[in-house]
């Protein structure tokens, strides 16, 4: 049987589309939503509730639909649960399901839990569970975890790409109904740029409800067009499918455009959706207002819905919800759509009123189309299993509430009048201020830029909305220095209303017992928010959490008002007494993917590569994570595991010569007439009397006088160092740097630039070093006496201007070369070639790890945790002692940093000769119960090296003092035994150092 | 006051839930309190309720600005678990999941602590190294605590993505199968129920301007919006709000308040068995018993008192989010929110006597102190009962900022070289 009416709603019939609700097969038209197609078939069953699995079926048409959720699918891996049926476009191959029903949506076991209704009442989880104890994590939590959650999860990987962009404009305005239409008028044409948005699939907002309006003369829908024309013509940029999900501080919005969810196809490489970060100078806040249901014995019955809506379904959509329906209403607005119903060929049962005097027009107009009116009743029940087919009506008289009579029907139309949809305003930390003759919230004060208007300034009507719109754009308009007078609306056949509000309507029965439901999808009826209430709950957010009222996906847009009428009833205060909840961003529920935007898979986050990694790649390397770069962590041969090329690569170069690619290290050049002073006070070390062309190794502290990172700094000139960091330090590095600047020492004369990128960096070590290098280097000669170790010079190397280093992390004669980023694979190559002769070989950060940890030299962050003292260290030497100031120097005078017993790092030589475990802790007496002492730790262990046994390095309290003891390794199958040794494994004297001297 | 079990809630269905009673009365201060607590989060009720069940104070007032439970105790994402690396922290989170076992049979409310285990994972070498560090540590300390493969951390959680091509490719991780989740409303409610029920007075929307000093300089008392309230002993709990109000005693403390956010999904029935943090992708995910993805976000960049927090920052939450658990990312956000996390330069708590005798405070719980409630509670009670620490929070002085004897948890999470 077909509900659509001929000649009625938006749908495009020249367009029939096929689709499948739980496998059958449906059609309905371009236009449709799954929502309209399937009512178009008489079907108001869609779903099933949270808690009591109630066959419900959509109560709006809207975005605020908490009953019709549906699972909607493409294709593989496109699926996704909860989606609102009333928001859904109808496709071509749509898949949709219902949700939270087994076996069936028509017969669902889980409905058990409704017979026990007055079992699982607020606060039912908190009170019960609790014995025997060990059933919480293994019986109960399982069983309430099944019962609960709505759809299904994904269980796929989502194929769809997202899109993000940013957007500045004059004029944001969010709500393309009359009052956001005039805005955009208001703000067209004055060469601002003007942004209008809606979240659904066409503008026009409340227009597409009401055909019958005539503005300024011109039908409802012809002026929509032309409207629209308009503005397109005027440059504004329209914006459908697009919601505005956040509005954060200083008029910055989060926009969720929907691409493709109603295309057929879904052209090659188009987003799915994508979020638009929106500044806006001025915001003009358009949303309309929200249909309150009325609290009623059986409010929830498929059929039962918002007289609104029904409205929209019959206008925009062409479909009458109900051939027999009742008006159940506080509200004039409800007449209208009883009028529009009938109108199209409804039997309107009756229009039941709860209050006592209504407008004589509606009472004339009603008489003129047959339809019974009952003044002054309310409703106490409706009947019917998987859909409304009566409702019970009682007369009342003061506080008396006389017998019922039932009214068969098919459909139940409600309304409990409107209220304003605030919740964009709430996110500006916006003032509510309580309207008494309205009953309800108006919006008040706000700090942002932004204003509202129409029905969401409690407005009703088109023509004040239209005249709003126009009104508060202006004063937008004011604001951004643009003067003039508000454009004038005149409509015809308008249906501006007012209505009472309602807590629960009044009832026979024993209230106590009724199934009234004020927030329908987690099943929260006028009883549980009582029983919060009587329980202690006395804020309107402990009534909330108690109850879960408000806190479904649509989040509180159906229920916040009705429940905070009953609670404020319950509690004997008046609502602003109460207050309402805090609206929480997204305005409705939004894609996770929308949010990534860009940022999935590899570009989750960029990966950083220096200029000679394709160079590795080529060469077979094996890559590990540093912060964003990816940093070759060894070059194995074919049949080599890391342990064997680590050991390969560290005889190497030890041996001849190695070639690393440093390139990641952080660069910071620091510049002008204050650099030394900056640098000396920001680093441990004395750099004052550093002379230019010398380098030296910096220790950079906290204030709390624990290392924070370290690298080497040469001074370029007088008036410039290149300061390197660590390759994770280097951005917190620069900010530390900047952070003392500006805040500690804003007298001094000195820039920072980060160069990080600017630079490759390629480290040669080994005792053929500088012989590979001589030739390359023809304007220096690098010698002991002419270019000692810690130099630097700024020289050709193989023709390229470099700054060149001697400096060695490995304790074998070293060179950085440090050239513009872009020659860095170039020089890399030259050096490759020229070391052929010397067996030169690439190593990675494991090899680097192992050599520089034989000659004790620390890596921060792995050898220190942030604890660490530079005396700690061993470091003593690296703090300068006759320095005025230094950061960190009082940090490290404190007390229990100059303690004896701190820990202490120090090196470990297993006595099996074992490799001890990175992290294994440290005891003395390896045979006390449990829980340890322990003393210290392993920060660094290898047995890849040169030395002929594994090594370790470790912090152990008081460690320099115990060289020669004996400290213990518990490890779950065995203890092992350690020597406590000097941190220097390898040429204790520097001899490989020097150039020259014998290898 | 109605006692929580099967009979009474069978027997109150049948009388249409006349029998229950109110769990906390709606209480105005007395002139005089033996101990007034400030801040009426799950610390601070847990402090009240320990004072009244343990040492027998029972005239004692919680006082909050707002309502019990609304700041972030109602608005944490209620990750608990104890594998802390030092011995004193170790310690301290151990002895609150102990609590938290019993916690519901204590107090004769579900607050339905759930131990389902919580997965850190690691994604660079670094991660490893610490985290074996922690193993080891958490070992020695007879804390569970255990290293998994990535095949082993599928296996527990299967949602992940351990594929090797992601872009940063989970190497392993640290399962602690005694650790899991509670419900926060519950915690505070349970507690303010317990403390009340024991004649504590848990007073609402009445902030607390200043601390009194008497001329001595010991505590007089408090100015609250409903007037001066006099007190032998005032206990602060406060969380991102405690410094302002002891900046009124003239104590200044080493804490710096940042927004804090998180936020869920829609509710889908059971797909997360566990929790999981990864601390290096910035992701923190567990599933309500309601079916909602409970995500934790990061702290904003500066600091602020602002509840709002920014989008940038959510924005690159559920990028990590959806990195490590690709298959949801078609589930839709739900709510977000922000709340207000007072973090100390080593990232401990402060749980100490301070230089104002008769004052005492309970801080520096930054973006984990819910885990610590009970424990926390416990032993700041103690603290204010004897005017000593018990040993378990000895360690955490207000002292140790100045004499340098940190318990820095942030150093585990330290620079990468
Ligand atoms: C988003 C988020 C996620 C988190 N996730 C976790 C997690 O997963 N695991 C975990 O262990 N921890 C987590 N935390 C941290 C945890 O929530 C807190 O450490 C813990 O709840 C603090 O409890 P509390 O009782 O001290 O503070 P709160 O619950 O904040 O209580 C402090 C109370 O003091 C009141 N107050 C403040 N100023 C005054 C005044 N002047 N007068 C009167 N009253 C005042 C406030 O209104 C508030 O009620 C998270 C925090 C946030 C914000």
């Amino acid at each position: 049987m077909s509900y659509r009416i001929p000649g009625r709603g938006r749908i495009d019939r020249a367009q029939p589309i096929r689709f499948t609700f739980d496998g059958h097969d449906v059609e309905g038209f371009r236009g449709d939503t799954v929502a309209s197609a399937l009512l178009a078939q008489g079907n108001h069953l869609m779903g099933r509730s949270f808690k009591y699995h109630r066959p419900r079926g959509p109560v709006a048409a809207g975005s605020e639909e908490p009953n019709a959720l549906i699972g909607t699918r493409r294709g593989k891996g496109q699926f996704e649960p909860n989606t609102r049926a009333t928001m859904q476009e109808l496709r071509k191959g749509l898949e949709t399901t219902s949700q939270n029903k087994y076996p069936s949506l028509k017969f669902d076991v889980g409905a058990v839990n409704d017979a026990a209704y007055m079992l699982f009442s607020a606060g039912f989880y908190y009170k019960t569970f609790m014995w025997p104890r060990n059933f919480w994590h293994k019986v109960y939590e399982p069983f309430i975890r099944a019962a609960a959650g709505l759809g299904v999860s994904p269980t796929e990987e989502d194929p769809d790409v997202y899109a993000s962009r940013n957007m500045h404009c004059d004029v944001l305005i969010v709500g393309a109904g009359p009052s956001g239409l005039a805005a955009a008028r208001q703000a067209a044409g004055k060469g601002l740029k003007v942004v209008l948005v809606d979240e659904h699939s066409e503008a026009g907002g409340t227009l597409l409800s009401e055909p019958q309006a005539k503005i300024d003369g011109v039908a409802a829908w012809d002026w929509l067009s032309s409207t629209l024309a308009e503005l397109e013509a005027a440059g504004v940029k329209v914006m459908t499918r697009t919601t505005a999900i956040g509005y954060y501080h200083e008029n910055f919005i989060g926009m969720v455009e929907r691409l493709t969810d109603h295309l057929d196809e879904v052209p090659q490489d188009t987003p799915r959706e994508r979020m638009w970060r929106v500044r806006a100078k001025q915001v003009v806040l358009a949303q309309g207002a929200l249909e309150k249901p009325l609290v009623f014995h059986g409010n929830d019955r498929p059929g039962v819905m918002l007289a609104g809506s029904a409205q929209t379904f019959l206008n925009r959509f062409g479909v009458l919800v109900g051939k027999r329906p009742v008006v159940l209403t506080s509200h004039d607005s409800a007449w209208y759509a009883a009028f529009d119903l009938a109108g199209a060929g409804a039997q309107v049962q009756a229009i039941v009123d709860t209050r006592a005097e209504v407008r004589a027009d509606l009472l004339d107009q009603a008489k003129a189309l047959n339809i019974p009116v009952k003044l002054s009743h309310t409703a106490t029940a409706t009947s019917g299993r998987l859909r409304v087919s009566s409702l019970r009506v009682n007369k009342v008289s003061g506080s008396t509430v006389s017998a019922g009579s039932e009214i068969k029907c098919d459909a139940v139309l409600m309304s409990g009048g409107w209220t304003p949809s605030l919740h964009l305003f709430s996110h500006t930390k916006g003032k509510l201020a309580w309207d008494d003759d309205l009953t309800t919230f108006l919006p008040s004060d706000t700090p942002e830029d932004c204003v509202i208007a129409g029905a969401g300034r409690g407005l009703w009507g088109i023509e004040a909305a239209l005249a709003d719109g126009a009104a508060q754009a202006q004063a937008a308009l004011d604001a951004l220095g643009q003067a003039g007078d508000a454009a004038s609306y005149a409509v015809d056949e308008d249906r501006p209303g007012t209505g009472v509000m309602h807590k629960e309507l009044p009832t026979d029965k024993q209230p106590g017992r009724a199934k009234a439901f004020v927030d329908y999808q987690n099943d929260v009826t006028a009883k549980d928010l009582r029983l919060a209430v009587k329980e202690g709950m006395r804020s309107i957010e402990h009534v909330k959490r108690y109850t879960t009222n408000g806190m479904a996906t649509d989040q509180g847009k159906m229920s916040n008002i009705n429940g905070l009428n009953i609670a404020a009833d319950a509690l004997g205060k008046k609502q602003p007494q109460v207050g309402l909840t805090t609206f929480r961003p997204p305005y409705t529920p939004t894609t996770f993917g929308a949010f990534a935007g860009y940022h999935r898979g590899s570009h989750f986050e960029v990966t950083r590569k220096t200029q000679i990694d394709a160079w590795a790649e080529e060469n077979g390397a094996v890559y590990e994570p540093v912060g964003q770069w990816r940093r070759a962590r060894y070059f194995p041969k074919s049949g080599e595991d890391m342990d064997a090329a680590v050991k390969r690569e560290c005889a190497a170069t030890r041996s001849s010569v190695g070639i690393f690619d440093a390139s990641t290290l952080g660069k910071i050049e620091v510049v002008g007439p204050d650099a030394a002073e900056f640098v000396n006070r920001m680093y441990t070390n004395p750099f004052l009397k550093l002379a230019p062309g010398k380098c030296r190794y910096g220790l950079l502290c906290g204030d709390d006088g624990f290392i924070r990172d370290d690298g080497v700094i040469g001074r370029i000139s007088d008036d410039r160092f290149h300061v390197t960091t660590t390759t994770g330090g280097a951005a917190r590095v620069l900010n530390m740097m900047e952070d003392y600047l500006q805040t500690e020492w804003p007298d001094l004369d000195v820039w920072l630039t980060s160069v990080t990128e600017q630079w490759s960096t390629i480290a040669l070590n080994g005792p053929n070093a500088a012989k590979l290098l001589q030739p390359l280097v023809p304007d220096l000669v690098l010698t002991e006496e002419n270019f000692p170790h810690m130099s630097c010079a700024e020289v050709d190397v193989a023709g390229i201007p470099a700054r060149l280093w001697r400096v060695s992390f490995t304790g074998e004669i070293g060179f950085e070369v440090n050239v513009p980023a872009p020659l860095g694979r170039q020089l890399w190559e030259t050096l490759w070639e020229a070391g052929q002769q010397y067996d030169i070989c690439a190593y990675g950060t494991e090899t680097m790890h192992v050599l520089r940890a034989e000659k004790g030299y620390i890596i921060v962050g792995q050898d220190t945790d942030g604890t660490v003292t530079p005396f700690d260290a061993g470091m003593g030497w690296a703090v300068g002692k006759k320095k005025a100031d230094f950061v960190g120097m009082r940090g490290m005078a404190r007390p229990d940093l100059v303690a004896k017993g701190r820990r202490q790092l120090v090196g470990l030589l297993t006595e099996d000769g074992s490799k001890l475990e990175e992290g294994a802790q440290i005891v003395l007496d390896p045979n006390q119960p449990i829980p340890m002492k322990m003393v210290g730790f392993v920060t660094s262990s290898y047995d890849q090296g040169t030395v002929g046994q594994p090594i370790a390095l470790a912090l152990v309290e008081g460690g320099q003092d115990r060289m020669g003891e004996t400290v213990y390794i518990p490890m779950p199958d065995r203890t092992i035994a350690a020597k406590i040794v000097s941190t220097i494994f390898v040429d204790p004297e520097n001899n490989r150092l020097k150039i020259g001297a014998a290898a | 006051m109605t006692r929580f079990n099967a009979f009474a809630l069978l027997k109150n269905a049948l009388n249409g839930h006349k029998g229950w009673t109110e769990q906390w009365p709606d209480s105005q201060p007395k002139k005089e309190y033996d101990v007034i607590i400030v801040g009426a989060g799950g610390h601070g009720l847990g402090a009240a309720y320990y004072l009244a069940k343990q040492h027998g104070i029972t005239n004692v007032a919680v006082i909050d600005k707002g309502w019990l439970g609304g700041g972030n105790t109602g608005r944490n994402t209620t990750i608990i678990r104890s594998n802390y690396l030092y011995d004193e922290s170790a310690r301290l989170f151990d002895h609150a999941v102990d609590l938290w076992e019993n916690l519901s049979q204590e107090l004769n409310y579900n607050v339905m602590y759930s131990r389902r285990g919580v997965l850190m994972l690691a994604h660079n070498v670094h991660d490893v190294q610490s985290f074996t560090r922690h193993i080891h540590a958490n070992r020695l300390n007879g804390v569970d605590n255990r290293w998994l493969t990535p095949q082993e951390c599928k296996d527990y959680c299967p949602p992940l993505n351990i594929s090797a091509n992601a872009r940063y490719p989970v190497m392993g991780g640290a399962l602690q199968e005694r650790a899991g989740t509670a419900r926060h409303d519950a915690v505070a409610w349970g507690y303010a129920r317990g403390a009340a029920e024991r004649g504590v007075d848990i007073i609402q929307n009445c902030a607390v301007t200043a601390i009194r000093r008497n001329a001595d300089g010991s505590v007089a008392g408090v100015e609250t919006a409903k007037g001066f309230i006099k007190a032998k002993k005032v206990a602060v709990s406060a969380a991102g709000h405690t410094s302002t109000v002891m900046q009124t005693a003239d104590v200044r403390l080493p804490l710096e308040s940042y927004p804090l956010q998180a936020l869920v999904s829609e509710p889908v029935k059971p797909i997360f068995p566990c929790v999981v943090m990864s601390n290096a992708v910035h992701a923190y995910i567990s599933q309500s018993d309601k079916g909602e993805l409970v995500i934790g976000s990061g702290t904003d960049q500066y600091t602020s008192y602002s509840q709002r927090g920014g989008l940038p920052l959510i924005e690159h939450t559920v990028a990590a989010i959806t990195e490590v658990f690709p298959i949801f990312n078609r589930m839709r956000m739900l709510r977000k929110w922000g709340g207000i996390v007072d973090v100390t330069p080593d990232r401990s708590a402060i749980i100490s006597k301070t230089p104002v005798q008769g004052l005492y405070v309970n801080c520096g719980w930054g973006t984990g102190g819910f885990k610590a409630t009970p424990g926390a509670a416990h032993t700041f009670a103690w603290t204010v009962a004897k005017d000593e620490p018990h040993p378990i929070n000895a360690p955490f002085t207000m002292e140790r900022f100045r004499t340098g004897r940190l318990i820095d948890e942030a150093a585990a999470a330290a620079v990468a070289h």
